[in-house]
């Protein structure tokens, strides 16, 4: 095996799937300990790899090495409490090592934990981003806008209720699987907007969240138990609005719009993974927030470019996911669909009400389509007046620079 | 062609810093060894490396018909033996040509020592 393969990317991923893996054999309670032995074994890697080389199965070297140290610690810790524990046998540790995907089952039974519904939604994405992506407090606390103290304070917590709580590290029964699928996909969707709605922080790590949630949800549909068509749907949903990643800035990392992207940097990998999950996603009879989700990303997936975008198509889909999933925020997405079909006046009108929710009145996007839609229809002083409403909001920087160049086009006329 | 010993000195202070140390900066520590080593193994220029244990050794000495044990090298002033490599290489102008893009040098220092061969 080329080093490359051998080493590439093998950290992060190992260190998270290994964390699941030996949480698993050392016992729910032990995630903690878990994560630093593995850190353990990794600083072994370091100081011993540039040596000796990289080991034949680099993978079961960590985990052995991380086991064997986690083992070390419990065994001192049950000599000084007096308690029996109950260890894995070393052929079990042979024989997840032997396995081509050994942790697969074990990171599994992770996220569930981890969106264990004894847990605020926060706590779940903090939890499963810390503990089943790897991702350093520092990091999670960057792609939330939060201090890093805040983060660790949730995540220490959220540890400590799920050991209160005698949370089981299992992947639960088919019969429970679906009402816990729930606040899991929950998390998985959280993880992933994270991601993707550009708030702030850094773009790799950002863009990674998407890919992460992408991951684990792929994890997900490979158990017969878990692979339920809303799953599917989710997946299809992240996959088809991951494709859009690589074209959603410009060289000066400024923000471009749906409309004016180059869609021949579109991941037409992720194009197509998206569309497979949604042909498995219509297999069920419950028709979910995920599948009309997934149906809108993949029209516009679909359109060879912006002009050949079929709107109405997309509209009559907000118009569902309405009665699916009713929100301001849909019906702020569909007055985009509205203004393509039937015009911008028409679009301004749908706009308008959703002033009254005080939660709309914080979102940089509503002043910013009405300013947008005004343009459109020439009235230059209202899209201006809206221009700044917008640029008063909470906003990251290249969204800022988009609505800035937006109104001084506008002046400029 | 002959064998040579490299050995890697360090300040000895890689498990202080390692709680910090996240697995991306380990990763690119390590490819970069990797790139290195690689190299040397395709060309039939690296035959073994061992990682010495930390924290101190034993040193011996004799007096007088009785072999004295210490303790030690310590590590508080200066740097200890870190590990080593045994090379095959022309001569010393190739040890060094070999040695000297390997990444250990970012963090200590490295001694090249031809190992005496008689041909018998």
């Amino acid at each position: 095996m080329s080093v490359e393969g051998v080493v590439d990317r093998l950290f992060r991923r190992s260190a998270r799937q290994l964390v699941a893996a030996i949480a698993r054999a050392l016992g729910p309670g032990h995630i903690t300990l878990a994560e630093e032995v593995v850190q353990d074994a990794l600083v072994k890697a370091l100081e011993t790899w540039p040596y000796r080389g990289v080991p034949a199965n680099p993978r079961g070297w960590l985990y052995r090495v991380a086991l064997n140290r986690g083992l070390d610690v419990l065994r001192r810790d049950a000599v000084l409490r007096d308690r029996l524990l109950r260890l894995p046998a070393t052929d079990t540790i042979d024989a997840a090592v032997a396995d081509p995907d050994p942790f697969a089952d074990d990171e599994l039974a992770m996220i569930f934990m981890c969106s264990h519904p004894v847990l605020t939604p926060d706590a779940r994405v903090a939890l499963t981003l810390k503990v089943a992506a790897g991702f350093s407090v520092d990091e999670i606390a960057a792609a939330f806008l939060a201090e890093p103290a805040t983060i660790a304070q949730r995540i220490v917590r959220a540890k400590r209720m799920l050991v209160q709580r005698g949370i089981e590290f299992e992947i639960p029964d088919p019969i429970d699987a679906r009402d816990r699928l729930e606040s899991v996909l929950e998390a998985l969707y959280l993880m992933f907007n994270e991601g993707y709605d550009a708030r702030g922080g850094p773009r790799a790590v950002r863009e990674e969240l998407c890919l992460e949630a992408i991951r684990l949800g792929e994890l997900l549909v490979r158990r017969r138990e878990v692979r339920t068509p809303e799953v599917h749907a989710l997946l299809s949903l992240m996959c088809l609005q991951a494709s859009r990643l690589p074209a959603r800035y410009d060289a000066n990392g400024d923000l471009i719009l749906l409309g004016d992207q180059d869609r021949g940097r579109w991941d037409r990998n992720l194009i197509a993974r998206g569309m497979r999950h949604l042909s498995e996603a219509s297999t069920g009879d419950r028709l979910t927030a995920y599948h009309v989700e997934a149906a809108i990303a993949a029209a516009h997936a679909l359109a060879p470019d912006d002009r050949s975008t079929d709107w109405s198509y997309i509209l009559g889909l907000y118009d569902r996911l309405l009665l699916v999933a009713p929100s301001p925020v849909v019906e702020l997405n569909r007055a985009v669909a509205v203004a393509h079909v039937q015009g911008p006046a028409q679009a301004i009108d749908a706009l308008l009400p959703l002033l009254e929710y005080p939660a709309m009145r914080r979102y940089y996007l509503l002043p910013a389509l009405l300013g947008a839609f005004h343009d459109e229809l020439g009235n230059v002083p209202q899209a201006v007046h809206w221009y700044e409403a917008a640029l008063k909001l909470p906003c990251n920087d290249a969204e800022r620079r988009y609505l800035e160049r937006k109104r001084a086009a506008a002046l400029a006329r | 062609m002959a064998r040579f010993l490299l050995v890697a000195r360090d300040a000895g202070d890689w498990s202080e810093a390692a709680g910090d140390i996240s697995p991306e900066q380990i990763e690119a520590i390590l490819s970069r060894y990797n790139t290195w080593s690689e190299k040397l193994v395709k060309a039939g220029k690296l035959e073994a490396g061992e990682k010495l244990a930390d924290g101190e050794g034993r040193q011996l000495s004799a007096q007088n018909g009785l072999v004295r044990v210490l303790d030690g090298p310590h590590s508080a002033s200066k740097e200890v033996v870190g590990g080593f490599w045994i090379l095959n290489a022309d001569d010393y102008e190739d040890a060094v040509k070999l040695a000297s893009d390997c990444p250990h040098l970012e963090f200590g220092t490295l001694e090249i020592r031809k190992i005496e061969e008689i041909p018998a």
